[in-house]
């Protein structure tokens, strides 16, 4: 027994140790961080202890630009994406004929380089001298002006943003709720039948209570996914996201962290936290609604 | 029975109607999907000069080129890229496989103490978000002289508390009944884990291993932050660099060569092991 | 509601190009008379579900048709046709409490059918009082054993009043105490609401002990429709001689001759029958007489005695199988160490059969 002890604590040794080094201690350095005020990053040495960094950070304009992004973001993606998402898996659960075609074809853009696809989508978008791009083409050909959505006004490059968050967002979600679905006993759908119910009191009566569980996953995940959103932001307008004003407040924490504006470890871990406090608020609050709203077997 | 024929008509006819509706919608969003593929195949080999002579794009290529690929890796150190991405995924992996399969292995068969604790508080570690620990990561690997480095690379990402967690459940699966007769028999904890547990436990390993790989081919934060020396730039920042400093900036059907370049492999890895793939994510994959 | 089967064939397409498409139910012609509970007997594959999703119109035949009293129903939908079907794993919708399990067919019904909440509870009850789960109407499905689950699930598929009352293997998810006590159960409701009801079983005995008529099928193809008392004396083939009675029919190589019915050198019976040459003969366990004049002489491997009967695990060379079992009353058992023994056979225990088409030869037995 005694040699069992140590020989499984010689086997969980190195995830240990990484976990200690890279989570467990950056976790109370990260609080520690945010409270030591005109911290520097050279002579690692601070001035005082307190809310300064807080402070600093709420009175961002940077900030409450990348906070108002982020939640933009947050509020139009996680709903239309999950609502298109069902829709579409549940049209790809009715048919049999090419069914594995479509469903290979729909997760794609998981397995793809969000930074490059990014770039192709900046391409379709992007309005140069020498061109107005692929979309405008399409807006022009239904009587549209064209819009710079790259570089031009706000809500072009927020649609943008929101459009490629939706397209790389769909595979993960469609692949859940296809699988959800085909989970679903098919005699609930036999007996609904017989019973002559109606496909939209099978869907709200039937199918949608017993996938809610899945349905509310996602919607949990998704929410915390798009309120750490960044890498495809920087796909769409490149890194200095401060200055294309498309700055989100994970974008915010690295800017912080390294690079031109960089080189305040106290900001970005104050940032983070401020993050962390807002997606844990929001996850408590969707997982009380879903111990109301959700079927639990 | 003339209202019997109605119906049978009707229902006829609303279920055709439905069924092209359906495969209409479904393939209007597989046009989505697939365009932006498309749009950078098609640029690529577009050649410079035609590409900027077009105000309106075409939707074909009218002479079509290969120069751009050329471009891709003679102009910027797009070879360079992919090597150190290959090189970052593959050691990143084979680490990661040996961390995780240790610790899956003593948590799924040694009794030890304070085993439970010891992995309630691992999985306690899944709620802890990324963003919140790699700001001291950052630091920690900078003060350790480890930025531009392979090592610098890899260091941060050899476990996934997630990863133990599947693969316990994995090796929980198999029957006790086979540890005891490996032990009757004499046989050593390490030779039944790699003779008998890695074997039986081969098809979620092999999905483990390609959502790492998936996942270390994607990266982009980390690697962003840990080097600003191009030489051990992956292909995400190498894409972003492109971007912004490469071909100069209008060079676009270079630099969807380059897109092609390093999407490629994913798309054929995914091809391969679609089944692998799509049933590792389903079962607990977070992306997004 | 008198239901008739006219020529009913449903034919599925093969996946594979190259394989014949397969024909599930093969030109059934059969009339269920009104009120009476009728079993759907077969091994499974038999198309003895195909041909219950026939009637409840979940699925379409290739060919024939199928009449509820007056109406042809045959291209009618389920839920106009008014069928109530009960699943071999219930198919109660886990998220619903059994009063809305029950309810929720009622919910359905629009225009002039559609219910008030008031009448929607008084039937709700009053199904659920028939089946006798009245004090768990708030439960749900998940709360309950499978043989209240299987009574929510007849409820809610009586509560429309059906013309026509479906059950699918309604026993086969019930451990063996829950099965008899069940079946007995649907009986019961069945008797009560004299609902013209049709249940699919693999199980023989599940069948003959509450089927006022049984349908015995085989490979899409009826063999043989009666009283299940009848088709048990009665079998019109070897098939249906097999597959119905526990311990199963013993089988024999045997032959006629010179009006005499040979097993190896034995003669059983002075028989006359239009047949000659090689049978099969077919002999019900308890078709033996034990009497050391008996005509067949067997060896006895075993012997088992379970308080009134006694079961004989007996060898003969031309026996089928490599053993048989012969059940006689306890106290005619051989003594204990006995190698072998002989038997006299019962005349209406015995059949025989053609070795090539396996169909039921008639005898009669020639007394001395």
């Amino acid at each position: 027994m005694k040699n069992n002890n140590i020989k499984a604590w010689i086997y969980l040794a190195p995830a240990i140790i990484f976990l200690a080094v890279f989570m467990i201690y950056p976790l109370v350095d990260v609080l520690v961080y945010s409270f030591e005020e005109g911290y520097n990053f050279a002579s690692q040495s601070y001035k005082g202890v307190g809310l300064y960094n807080y402070s600093y950070v709420l009175h961002d304009p940077y900030f409450a630009q990348a906070l108002k992004n982020t939640f933009i973001l947050v509020i139009i993606t996680v709903p239309v994406s999950t609502g298109l998402a069902l829709l579409l898996s549940l049209w790809l659960s009715s048919i049999k004929a090419l069914r594995n075609l479509y469903q290979t074809i729909f997760f794609l853009p998981y397995v793809t380089n969000t930074l490059a696809v990014g770039l192709v989508f900046m391409i379709l978008f992007k309005k140069t001298p020498y061109s107005d791009g692929m979309i405008n083409m399409l807006i022009k050909l239904f009587g549209g002006n064209s819009v710079d959505f790259i570089d031009g006004p706000y809500w072009a490059k927020m649609l943008v943003m929101c459009i490629y968050t939706i397209w790389i967002v769909m595979p993960f979600k469609i692949l859940i709720l296809t699988s959800s679905l085909a989970s679903v006993n098919p005699d609930y759908y036999k007996a609904a039948k017989v019973d002559g119910t109606s496909p939209v009191r099978i869907f709200t009566r039937i199918t949608l209570p017993l996938i809610s569980p899945m349905v509310f996953y996602l919607i949990i995940t998704g929410f915390i996914g798009a309120f750490k959103a960044y890498s495809d932001e920087v796909a769409l307008f490149g890194t200095n996201l401060n200055a294309a004003g498309m700055n989100t407040i994970v974008g915010y924490v690295y800017d912080m962290l390294y690079g031109n504006s960089g080189g305040y470890p106290s900001y970005a871990s104050s940032a983070a936290l401020i993050l962390f406090a807002i997606v844990f608020t929001i996850t408590c609050i969707n997982l009380l609604l879903s111990k109301k709203l959700v079927f639990n077997n | 029975m003339n209202n019997l024929d109605n119906v049978k008509i009707k229902s006829k006819l609303v279920r055709a109607l439905r069924g092209t509706g359906l495969y209409l919608v479904l393939s209007f969003w597989a046009a989505i999907v697939l365009f932006p593929f498309y749009w950078m195949v098609l640029t690529s080999i577009k050649s410079y000069g035609s590409y900027n002579a077009e105000y309106v794009p075409k939707f074909y290529a009218t002479n079509p080129t290969a120069a751009n690929y050329v471009d891709a890796f003679d102009k910027v150190n797009l070879a360079s890229y992919f090597v150190n991405t290959l090189i970052f995924t593959v050691a990143t992996t084979a680490i990661m496989m040996m961390v995780i399969i240790f610790a899956a292995y003593a948590f799924a068969r040694l009794k030890f103490k304070g085993k439970n604790i010891l992995f309630a508080f691992f999985l306690s570690l899944m709620m802890i978000p990324n963003e919140l620990v790699i700001i001291t990561n950052f630091v920690t690997i900078t003060n350790m002289g480890l930025r531009n480095s392979f090592l610098g690379l890899i260091l941060p990402s050899i476990t996934s508390v997630f990863y133990i967690y599947l693969l316990k459940e994995n090796f929980e699966a198999v029957p006790e009944e086979l540890y005891k007769a490996a032990k009757v028999d004499g046989t050593s904890d390490l030779k039944y884990l790699f003779k008998v547990m890695i074997p039986i436990s081969q098809p979620t390993i092999v999905t483990i291993i390609i959502l790492k790989v998936v996942e270390c081919w994607n990266s982009y934060v980390w690697p962003r932050l840990i080097t600003d020396n191009p030489k051990y730039y992956l292909v995400s920042n190498g894409i972003q660099e492109i971007r912004e400093n490469g071909f100069g900036r209008e060079n676009i059907p270079a630099m969807m060569a380059a897109v092609v370049v390093i999407s490629v492999p994913l798309i054929i890895l995914f091809l391969v092991f679609r089944d692998k793939i799509m049933e590792g994510v389903s079962k607990g994959g977070t992306k997004g | 509601m008198k239901v008739v089967l006219k020529e009913l064939t449903k034919v599925f397409a093969s996946r594979n190009k190259n394989d014949d498409d397969i024909v599930a139910v093969d030109n059934f012609d059969f009339e269920i008379p009104d009120g009476k509970l009728v079993g759907l007997l077969g091994p499974s594959g038999c198309g003895k579900s195909t041909t219950l999703n026939l009637i409840s119109g979940l699925e379409k035949p290739t060919q024939g048709k199928i009449i509820f009293g007056e109406d042809d129903v045959t291209e009618l939908p389920p839920e106009l046709r008014g069928v109530g079907l009960v699943f071999q794993n219930y198919a109660l919708y886990p998220h619903l409490t059994v009063e809305k399990n029950i309810m929720f067919p009622l919910q359905n019904l629009k225009g002039e059918q559609k219910l008030t909440k008031e009448q929607m509870k008084a039937k709700v009850l009053e199904a659920a009082k028939l089946v006798q789960i009245d004090s768990l109407l708030d439960r749900k499905p998940g709360q309950m054993s499978g043989g209240q689950q299987q009574r929510v699930a007849i409820a809610r598929a009586l509560v429309k009043t059906p013309r026509v009352l479906l059950l699918d293997e309604p026993l086969s998810n019930l451990d063996a105490r829950l099965r008899l006590q069940t079946r007995e159960e649907i009986k019961r409701i069945q008797q009560e609401t004299g609902v013209t009801t049709v249940f699919v079983t693999h199980d023989q005995e599940e069948a003959m002990s509450i089927s006022d008529l049984i349908v015995v099928m085989k490979d899409g193809v009826v063999q043989q429709i009666d009283e299940p008392q009848k088709v048990y004396d009665n079998p019109k083939n070897l098939f249906v001689a097999k597959f119905l009675g526990t311990p199963p029919i013993n089988i024999f190589e045997g032959y006629i001759e010179n009006g005499k019915l040979f097993i190896g050198s034995d003669t059983i019976f002075d028989i006359s029958c239009a047949h000659k040459g090689s049978v099969i003969v077919g002999i019900r366990p308890e078709g033996f007489i034990v009497d050391p004049e008996g005509c067949l002489q067997c060896g006895i491997k075993n012997q088992e005695t379970m308080g009134r009967d006694s079961s004989i695990i007996a060898t003969h060379q031309f026996n089928l199988a490599d053993t048989f079992r012969v059940i006689i009353p306890a106290e005619k058992r051989p003594e204990a160490d006995a190698e072998t023994v002989n038997f006299y056979l019962k005349e209406n225990k015995v059949f025989i059969f053609d070795k090539e088409t396996e169909e039921r030869i008639p005898f009669f037995v020639k007394r001395a």
